[in-house]
């Protein structure tokens, strides 16, 4: 599937095994509360290495996006005009995405909802706009 | 006691910009050295430091160690800083620091690379995970941030094209450029996205090249009668960090500690500076860096930059010789060369009267920031 694909090893592992599972989960800190993505061995915020996993409620805004005009990868040839958006969870972590609706009815801050996909086999978060 | 002012920049040297076939950047690194030993009056075995950032599109070990070989020396202090397009002007702080340590007497810092012959394919890489989505490369990390900033504070279009307009309106002038065909902002207007927002005039060239510097006290180069020696009154850095995707403020980075920090050094405010050279691999770095150096307020670069304000004879020329933008892709040691002709009042585009100059450089996708003030 032309090398497009994410790595399982390390803390990220559990991250694409819960959305196999079609739950899309961040970190919580044991220590301090604070929630992360991507998964990592420690806490950003206190480094503390004792991480539990919480699944998000789906609630998420627009931080920004773009529009892919050219592909940069053959397997998305296409895909263009395709949008990459930031996301941030109501819960606060931040994710890269495709947003599921129109290139030109983006807008900054938009109020957005997850709803799961499929991109080359493997099930991943991506979100539509919702009224606000 | 301050550093302001103790150390100078005694020359400089670069290769031609654009395409060199089969040439190494070991050897693009050799030519650029010997143009700057010579523009300084230095012969190689007077050098007792070699610091140089290792090239991006082919990252070596020990990197110096093989530059260092071509050039038949042997230093005192040498090595490689992985700081992307913000470690040359590191490296020349580096060296007046360890100069006024006593640790060493003459540097030489440098960078070559050949993107444009050899392999760009680093800048097109899948950012790990992410490609899932389709997320690629370098450049749609500042469409990203641009984005944002157009979002957030209104900023048009237009304001991204004042700065595409200038870099080529001053490259257009300068025989060195890669780029030398001016834009008007009809044309910068028309152009369609590679990544939108971005389109083709917001993105810096991919060039083969190298660029040097010979760093040492002011009071050695009047010992040595160095002819054209120009003042390093400041630096400072900031680093961001963290990726785009989890910047909690994609409008703001830590240049704002760099600036700060460099200015302050050098005994400058914003209002007193004559001209910037401002690391502008996209518009919107240099359009953020304007803001987070403190020339206009965040969100006010618009207003700052209408009506050709950085323009040769605007409120604060910019990019002279024509940077990133149009001059050559290289990234940064171009701008600190042109500072330095600034100060020598030898510019294509010499601002009259300027006293002062401030270079910013950067890297990653705004993670790194370094920022030198020269001075006469």
């Amino acid at each position: 599937m032309s090398g497009v694909g994410p790595d399982r090893s390390g803390p990220a592992g559990a991250y694409w095994a819960a959305l196999d599972e079609g739950a899309l989960r961040f970190q919580r800190c044991r220590a301090c509360g604070a929630a992360q993505l991507p998964a990592r061995e420690e806490c950003t915020t206190c480094l503390s290495p004792e991480l539990g996993w919480e699944t998000a409620r789906g609630g998420a805004r627009l931080i920004s996006w773009v529009v892919y005009h050219r592909p940069y990868h053959e397997a998305f040839a296409d895909r263009v005009p395709y949008n990459v958006a930031v996301v941030e969870l109501q819960e606060g972590p931040r994710l890269i995405s495709n947003i599921l609706a129109p290139n030109e009815s983006l807008r900054i801050e938009m109020p957005l909802r997850l709803e799961l996909g499929e991109s080359f086999g493997q099930t991943v978060p991506l979100f539509r706009p919702v009224a606000g | 006691m301050t550093l302001s002012g103790k150390c100078v920049i005694a020359g400089i040297g670069a290769t031609a910009f654009g395409k060199h076939p089969g040439r190494s950047s070991v050897s693009l690194n050799v030519e650029a050295i010997r143009a700057a030993l010579a523009d300084a009056g230095v012969e190689k075995g007077q050098v007792d430091a070699l610091f140089v950032k290792p090239p991006t599109s082919d990252f070596q070990m020990l990197y110096t160690v093989k530059v260092a070989s071509a050039l038949g020396i042997r230093t005192r202090m040498g090595g490689a800083w992985d700081q992307g397009g913000a470690a040359n002007a590191t490296l020349i702080s580096i060296a007046c620091m360890a100069i006024e340590a006593g640790q060493i007497d003459v540097a030489v810092v440098s960078f070559a690379d050949t993107p444009r012959t050899g392999n760009a394919a680093v800048y097109a890489r899948p950012r790990g995970d992410d490609s899932l989505y389709g997320w690629f490369g370098t450049l749609p990390g500042y469409a990203m941030i641009m984005q944002r900033h157009m979002g957030v504070h209104g900023t048009p279009r237009e304001a991204f094209g004042e700065i595409a307009v200038a870099a080529r309106r001053h490259g257009a002038a300068n025989p060195k450029a890669q780029v030398r065909n001016p834009l008007s902002m009809a044309d910068y207007m028309a152009a369609d996205p590679l990544v939108a927002p971005l389109t083709r005039d917001d993105c810096t060239l991919i060039s083969d090249g190298g660029g040097a510097v010979v760093v040492m006290s002011a009071r050695r180069a009047a010992e040595l009668g160095v002819a054209a020696p120009v003042p390093i009154l400041g630096w400072g850095y900031g680093q961001t960090y963290e990726e785009v995707t989890y910047r909690a403020d994609l409008t703001t980075t830590m240049a704002t500690v760099s600036g700060a920090t460099a200015l302050g050094m050098a005994g400058l405010t914003p209002e007193r500076v004559e001209c910037v050279q401002l690391y502008d691999c996209f518009t919107i770095a240099a359009l953020m860096t304007l803001e987070d150096y403190g020339f206009c307020r965040k969100g006010q670069a618009a207003d700052f930059v209408k009506d050709g304000a950085l323009q040769l004879d605007g409120a604060l020329p910019f990019n002279t010789s024509g940077g990133l933008l149009s001059e050559t892709g290289m990234p940064g040691m171009q701008l600190i060369h042109e500072g330095v002709r600034q100060m020598r009042g030898t510019s294509v585009n010499q601002v009259r009267g300027a006293r002062n100059v401030v270079i910013s450089n950067q890297g990653g996708v705004m993670q790194t920031h370094s920022t030198l003030v020269l001075g006469q």
